[in-house]
């Protein structure tokens, strides 16, 4: 019987299986940041028990709330640079260096095909998008994997995605996403794997797959994933150019993790994408899916365009297109959040920093800022919020705010207009 | 072990999110206790008042998918320090349900119809489990109900270890 790629990772980091259901892995990656973190580490401190399993293996970055918005922010931060320090962990990342966890860890090539990769964050399951399995966990999960290497996980089912036909011009990896939830709603996924497979996947960026796979855990899915193939390996070239000949043999080498042809999957799903239109969301999870067209006019105060979900540079160069030589409308305001410093340099390079400005947008450091509703553009009372993030819970982005989750293009236009709208229409 | 169970609090709805259960904007404290006062703040529930109807109350009784959205185990230890130690649910999202286990707290799943049955026996209705045999009694006045569910061994062992980390230390 074949084996789906996570059954494969799994059998290569299985170190323990107490029940036939419940297998420990042992992690490549445990990666941490200051809101989920100091809490761990105080606890562990109070144990008796400060100490990590492997110093390379933690990668450590401060980028919910930074540069520090009060005391109490400054202290997460201060707990987490000093353990960093204490423990003598070289991938830190700090003020200056640091960026959204889910963007700058894949950036620095620490994401490799067939990897176990855990983190104190939910949106954890985006780093499938380089072929492996990567979950999000809590703090008792990663105070044993700091401590310990380890991670339990249930044996892993997993839901075939399969996605044909051609987008449209106009239509992303996000639009995609937010179809693909609005089908399985918010728990279709619960505890199984998302893998999305299929030659509209094939033709998709890394940037592109880290959408697509940073939203599984809004169906509720434990770690999307997508094949390991010659985009990942070229993404990767940097990191790995002295561990293979060429990039032939590095995208070879990757077909290991493929899933295999009869693999058993608990359920399959094919979505044919050549007609889909840009999607938005309603109400206040992210199932309550509407095509844009249905909610043309809906007035907007605030965009916000970055996240690990759509704060990468082919997201800020889509913005771009839409905002070109136009202007935010009087009635609305904009934010945009780069998800790295590179991405940041780089959208600065490519003159795209000076098109969101021209058009009135205030360009933020790299922080996960407003999109928890933590710094950087928290919304008030019943504001209303075009938002290229994961999540439109009630409170998200500020007690009372509402947020349609939506595309960066989509948002660029709804930037525009000052409500929501088709963004084919000024493309 | 600790005892499982006590008055219930019922949460007639699916799908109640980390961040309805305790706001992201709590997640700057660094003790356990200082989360106690913001239990359930941005709950969306017609007619529930988190500052009234938590009070004593040990045990939540919810539909589906109850946990999902971040994986904050804010949202457990807020339940922990306000001495809420069992939700019982239709279902859970898969790291609110381990992160309950890992702290040695019980995530109890029952059928739609259970759930029902519970929620039809009014508003006193107390709560006692007994992990031994896998069954839990709602109780209000004079009319009892009482119900088994399954507990994977694994789980179980990590509740009578109090926890993963324990259990995880003295194990690998
Ligand atoms: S950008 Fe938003 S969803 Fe992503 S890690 Fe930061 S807070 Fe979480």
């Amino acid at each position: 019987m074949g084996k789906t790629i996570a059954e494969k990772i799994f059998a290569a980091h299985l170190r323990d299986k107490p029940t036939p259901e419940n297998m420990i892995l042992d992690i490549d990656v445990v990666m941490c940041h200051e809101i989920t973190t100091p809490i761990a580490i105080t606890d562990l401190e109070a144990r008796g028990m400060d100490r990590v399993f492997d110093t390379n293996k933690i990668k450590v970055v401060i980028d919910h709330v930074t540069p520090s918005k009060d005391s109490k922010t400054a202290t997460q931060a201060k707990i987490l640079r000093d353990w960093a320090r204490r423990h003598k962990i070289k991938d830190f990342f700090d003020i200056g260096f640091n960026g959204v966890c889910h963007a700058i860890f894949p950036e620095k090539g620490f994401i490799r095909p067939g990897y176990t990769v855990i983190m104190g964050d939910s949106h954890t399951c985006t780093h499938g998008a380089f072929g492996a399995f990567a979950a999000g966990i809590g703090t008792t999960d990663l105070e044993v994997g700091i401590l310990k290497g380890v991670c339990a996980f249930l044996k892993p089912e997993t839901i075939k995605i399969t996605i044909k036909g051609t987008l449209a011009d106009g239509v992303s990896a996000k639009d995609v996403i937010l179809n693909i939830i609005k089908k399985l709603t918010v728990n279709g996924a619960t505890n199984k794997v998302m893998e999305f497979v299929g030659p509209v996947i094939d033709k998709m960026s890394m940037e592109s797959r880290m959408t697509l796979c940073n939203m599984a855990i809004e169906a509720g899915g434990t770690s999307g994933i997508c094949m390991p193939d010659q985009v990942t390996a070229q993404y990767l070239w940097p990191f790995i150019k002295d561990e293979y000949e060429s990039l032939e043999i590095a995208v070879k080498d990757f077909k290991q993790w493929h899933s295999d042809p009869d693999a058993v999957y608990a359920k399959e799903l094919t979505f044919d994408v050549s007609d889909l239109e840009p999607q938005v969301t309603y109400g206040y999870k992210p199932d309550e899916v509407k095509d844009i067209t249905a909610m043309e006019g809906t007035p907007i105060d605030q965009v916000y365009i970055g996240s690990c979900t759509n704060g990468r540079i082919e997201d800020l160069r889509s913005a771009a297109r839409i905002l070109k030589d136009r202007k935010i409308a009087d009635t609305t305001r904009g934010i945009l959040s780069p998800a790295t410093p590179q991405v940041y340099s780089q959208a600065l390079e490519e003159g795209i920093i000076k098109i969101f400005m021209d058009a009135g947008f205030c360009v933020t450091n790299p922080t996960c800022g407003a999109c928890l509703g933590m710094s950087n553009g928290v919304l008030a009372e019943g504001e209303i919020c075009a938002s290229t993030t994961n999540r439109n819970f009630n409170g998200r982005m500020g007690k009372g705010g509402i947020v349609h989750l939506m595309s960066p293009l989509s948002a660029a236009a709804a930037a525009v207009k000052g409500h929501i709208t088709d963004p084919r229409k000024l493309l | 072990m600790k005892d499982f169970g006590g008055k219930a609090l019922f949460l007639d709805r699916s799908d109640i999110n980390t961040d309805e259960i305790i706001p992201a904007k709590y997640l700057t404290e660094n003790t356990k206790m200082a989360l106690q006062p913001f239990i359930l703040e941005d709950l969306k529930l017609g007619g529930f008042n988190p500052r009234t109807d938590i009070q004593g109350k040990g045990a939540i009784i919810t539909r589906a998918n109850f946990g999902c959205g971040s994986s904050r185990e804010h949202a457990v230890w807020v339940f922990e320090v306000n001495d809420i130690n069992i939700v019982i649910a239709e279902s859970f999202a898969r790291i609110f349900r381990q992160n309950m286990y890992n702290c040695g707290m019980l995530a109890v799943e029952l059928l739609p119809s259970e759930i029902d049955a519970i929620t039809a026996l009014g508003n006193e209705v107390e709560i006692a489990v007994d992990l031994a045999t896998c069954t839990i009694s709602a109780k209000n006045g004079a009319k009892e109900l009482s119900f088994t569910f399954s507990i994977n061994e694994f789980d179980k062992e990590l509740v009578e270890n109090g926890g993963w980390l324990t259990y995880a230390d003295n194990k690998y």
